[in-house]
């Protein structure tokens, strides 16, 4: 297909096909496992729809005991697991392998509690980021992390990849707003970690299990801090003639002592696709920024002031100021509807890089001239506030060679980030995109620690295979693991 | 996204159009949130990206559909929620239209499927018959427990016990309009509606002539041809949407016509894509001409001004935003803001977004799914408190009405009331409207 490798599937696992499903099936209550061709298709890839495998099988739990049992059958019969929360990942990290099943979170749904007073939730991880949102309204509270895949993306998918979104600038990603996980461990075992406490004492192993995509334990329920809304928010709109100003504009309101909930960038030709399908009356311009503050109205209106005389500076050739609640929304919906949106204009390769705030305008310019000399256009659509950039490489994925084509292009756009001092992904995770980039951000020392962690909690290396440790590099643990008996 | 077909296939009218909404699908999963199947069943084949999967895979591989994908495809509501979320505007309707087409030509059913699926074909669409039909099912019920298939016994629970005689207004003819005439219109009558609540189109004409509407039922209309295309029937409901078509454009190359006025949203969802419903017909421009004039009985309302409301209780009204109303026409703000200027206190269910189960023939071929969603839809309208629900759609206040005491009644029905018109039987009926003691409301 492209440019990944995927390892080839093990023939004996292969072979055993039928008792792994039988197993499966005896041990876990009806319409739980799926494996006829037609149906484990639909579970061939995520959102980054490049690299596709069906799985050996699907299964779909409705509680932690169910998905202990899968894990205890697949650890037993040594088949590797894929976890799956949404399939929304632009990493392809829910991307199976043909000798894999896949165990999916999506019926994990219930809302087990609320407390306000200790400001936590505790949900079950199938329930989506947004849903979190909407069980709090009532009482006046929200979960931070929002990706722009809020709508759909689990929070099981959250904690794999420690999602961040818009307003992580102000809150932080999941890993800042996670207080315990009880997951479910290689072997089948169910283990509590941390809780509804701030300040647990020994080594922040909860830490460890955020961001792990899935290489260590899948997630089964989560407690989250939650926050009290603020009393207003607003966004203002700012449009610039140049990316480059539009990327000083955000290293300045930073300096400035501000500390807006976020600050989101859009270039031209996001803006054209977005403006199809949103209508929010985007100015025709270079770039745009979306800078939102909140508190109360005088506050609002005091920094909303400061980042006006801020951009006045830099002549911006619209700045906006949302007054009503409708403005407001607008405006977001065009920047949360942007990926989607993007289809629109054809194929798209989004990337994940992250870099400092003062090389905003430096990078900018590269992705550019990098453009220019793949002959492919970017659409650059990002979190700046915090330098998570998100360029998105458009190409015609029925023309041959295309894909390969952008791929390079977005590797390119990687190592520029980790060459400016940032890192490989911001929040998407690493999955099999980045993959064979880690050798780039990370020494072999580095590689060799984190692994041997996994190795610690999944000995037989079959959770998420071939993900995040380039194959060459974790081959000798995957030896290793397969001596093991 | 990534599709391989070949030349000969695209050669194909239908299959280059399902090749183009294929190709703008991005597969980022936002649709999954909000479809109903999915929710209640939790496997991304029962939702709309599992669905284009599916699809597309039958269509690259030219394959005879096997049972499970049939079952999956089944299982979707059209209730098109998932085009209202959709941000790169991927035409699931289109595609998942030309899907049903392809089982119905390709695939066997199981025969008591198809007696089944046959029997709702010819009897449905045609008031007589289904008149009569709701007469023997009445007289059945009590026998349905003795019934194998869960689908016929649903069939029998939905007869309602009121089923009204046909209304002389449904005959072809013209109503004046009252006081000057503004516009002279024509009222898509319907077939099922027709048999199952003759108030409504009542109500709709009462309503359009008070507020200057010459009103024509024109001769040799009948089903909009919704409820056979989506089964895949596609002669059947080529043939009834043309019929309809013919029957309009006779009218509109005579006396003229400002509009088509549609009181049962999911027929305004199909009569609005009869340009493409008929795009290969010999009438395919008549056909155009047709969908371009058709409006939902509230967006013609919202265009006319409603009247001074004087005559109705302030009553409060629960607004059910049926499906083919809130996505499939985009018609989400004129029923709830004619509602209020005509003096009654609107409110929403939680999850308004979600279809109630009904979905044309979808309750009698998914009672399971259809039970599960009905009982999630009532108690969300019932916690909102209200003295009456309002909705725009006959198979939703049948879905809804058989599961809650609260009356029910069309939202033209409230708006006819407040201009000048009776009482809504069914809140007159009703004694669950009790004005005096108006329950605290909780949301």
């Amino acid at each position: 297909m492209s440019t990944i490798a995927m390892p080839e599937p093990d023939a004996g696992v292969l072979a055993r096909a039928p008792q792994i499903i039988a197993a499966l099936e005896a041990a876990l209550p009806a319409g739980t496992v799926i494996s006829s061709p037609e149906e484990t298709r639909a579970y061939e890839c995520d959102a980054l729809t490049a690299y596709r495998c069906p799985p050996l099988a699907v299964v779909l739990p409705r509680t932690t005991e169910e998905v202990a049992t899968a894990m205890r059958v697949c650890h037993e019969l040594r088949v590797p697991v894929v976890p799956r929360g949404a399939g929304t990942s632009l990493a392809g990290g829910a991307l199976p392998t043909a000798d894999s099943v896949v165990i999916g979170t999506m019926r994990l749904r219930e809302i087990l509690e609320v407390d306000t007073a200790n400001r936590f939730i505790r949900v079950q991880t199938g329930v989506t980021n947004l849903a979190v949102s909407a069980e709090l309204e009532v009482e006046g509270f929200f979960y931070a992390p929002d990706p722009s895949s809020q709508l759909a993306c689990t929070i099981a998918g959250n904690i794999a990849m420690n999602s961040g979104g818009a307003h992580c600038l102000k809150y932080g990603v999941t890993t800042n707003n996670l207080m315990g996980v009880r997951i479910v461990m290689a072997t089948g075992d169910i283990v509590e970690l941390g809780g509804p406490l701030l300040g647990v004492s020994g080594l922040d192993l909860v830490g460890l299990i955020c961001g792990s995509e899935g290489q260590l334990a899948i997630v089964t329920e989560a407690t989250l801090r939650i926050v009290p809304k603020p009393e207003g928010a607003r966004p203002v709109l700012i449009g610039f003639d140049s990316a480059e100003t539009a990327g000083e504009c955000v290293g300045r309101i930073i300096r400035s002592g501000l500390l807006p909930v976020a600050i989101e960038y859009m270039d031209d030709v996001c803006l054209r696709a977005v403006e199809a399908f949103v209508k929010a009356g985007y100015p025709n311009c270079a770039a745009v920024l979306i800078v939102e503050v909140e508190g109360s109205e005088a506050e609002i209106d005091h920094q909303i002031e400061r980042i006006r005389l801020i951009a006045e500076e830099l002549n911006p050739v619209e700045f906006r100021a949302s007054r009503t609640a409708e403005e407001s929304l607008a405006i977001w919906k065009g920047r949360k509807s942007a990926f989607g949106a993007m289809g629109r204009l054809g194929d798209y390769l989004c990337l994940d890089g992250t870099v400092p705030v003062s090389k905003l305008p430096h990078t900018l310019k590269r992705i550019g001239e990098l453009s220019k000399a793949y002959g492919l256009e970017v659409a650059n659509v990002f979190h700046a506030g915090d330098g998570n950039m998100h360029p998105l490489i458009l190409f015609n994925a029925n023309a041959p060679g295309e894909l390969e084509r952008a791929e390079e292009f977005g590797a390119d756009i990687l190592r520029l980030c980790v060459d400016a001092g940032g890192c490989l992904t911001g929040e998407h995770g690493v999955g099999i995109e980045k993959r064979d980039l880690m050798t780039k951000q990370y020494t072999a020392d580095d590689l060799a620690i984190q692994m041997e962690i996994k190795s610690v909690f999944d000995p037989a290396w079959l959770l998420n295979p071939a993900k995040v440790f380039p194959l060459e590099v974790s081959q000798p643990h995957r030896d290793a693991a397969a001596r093991c008996p | 996204m990534q599709t391989n077909f070949t030349d000969t296939q695209l050669a194909d009218p239908a299959t280059r159009r399902s090749n183009e909404i294929l190709r703008s699908c991005v597969h980022c999963g936002f649709c999954t949130a909000t479809c109903p199947t999915y929710k209640v069943l939790g496997d991304e084949l029962d939702s709309p990206r599992g669905r284009i999967y599916l699809i597309k895979d039958m269509l690259e591989n030219n394959k005879v559909p096997d049972e499970r994908t049939v079952m999956h495809i089944d299982r979707c509501l059209s209730c098109l929620s998932c085009m209202t979320t959709c941000p790169s505007g991927v035409n699931y309707m289109h595609l998942i239209d030309h899907a049903r087409e392809y089982i119905e030509k390709t695939y066997k059913r199981r025969w008591e499927e198809r007696a089944l699926r046959w029997l709702l074909a010819k009897i449905l669409p045609h008031p007589g018959r289904f008149r009569l039909a709701l007469i023997g099912a009445r007289l059945a019920r009590p026998f349905r427990k003795f019934l194998p298939d869960a689908r016929l016994r649903a069939m029998l629970e939905m007869a309602p016990d009121h089923i009204p005689p046909a209304s002389e207004n449904d005959r072809p003819q013209s109503f004046s309009a009252i006081g000057a005439r503004r516009k002279r219109v024509a009222l898509l009558i319907g077939c099922a509606q027709r048999a199952l609540n003759t108030d409504i189109n009542d109500a709709t004409i009462r309503l359009l002539r008070r507020h200057g509407c010459e009103v024509v039922i024109p001769k040799g209309m009948g089903c909009c041809g919704a409820l056979t295309h989506h089964m895949g029937k596609v002669e059947e409901s080529h043939t009834m949407a043309a019929a309809n078509v013919r029957a309009i454009v006779h009218e509109l190359d005579g006396e003229g016509l400002d509009a088509v006025v549609i009181n049962t949203s999911g027929c305004g969802t199909t009569v609005k894509d009869y340009a493409h419903l008929l795009r290969n017909h010999a009438i395919a421009d008549d056909a155009s001409r047709v969908a371009a004039l058709a409006k939902d009985v509230t967006e013609i309302m919202a265009n006319l001004g409603l009247n001074d409301p004087f005559h109705a209780e302030p009553l409060r009204v629960a607004y059910h935003a049926a499906c083919s109303l809130q996505h499939g026409q985009q018609i989400r703000s004129a029923p709830k803001e004619l509602l209020r200027a005509a003096g009654f206190e609107v409110v929403e269910p939680r999850d308004s977004h979600i279809c109630c189960g009904s979905a044309g023939t979808y309750n009698l071929m998914q009672p399971a799914i259809s039970s599960e969603l009905r009982i999630r839809k009532v108690a969300t309208i019932e916690a909102t408190r209200p003295q009456v629900i309002s909705a725009g759609n006959i198979g939703c206040m049948m879905q809804i009405g058989s599961a809650t005491e609260i009356p029910l009644v069309h939202t033209v029905e409230l708006l006819d009331w407040a201009t000048g018109g009776p009482k809504p039987r069914s809140i007159a009926n009703s004694v669950a409207v009790k004005m005096r003691e108006l329950p605290a409301c909780r949301c």
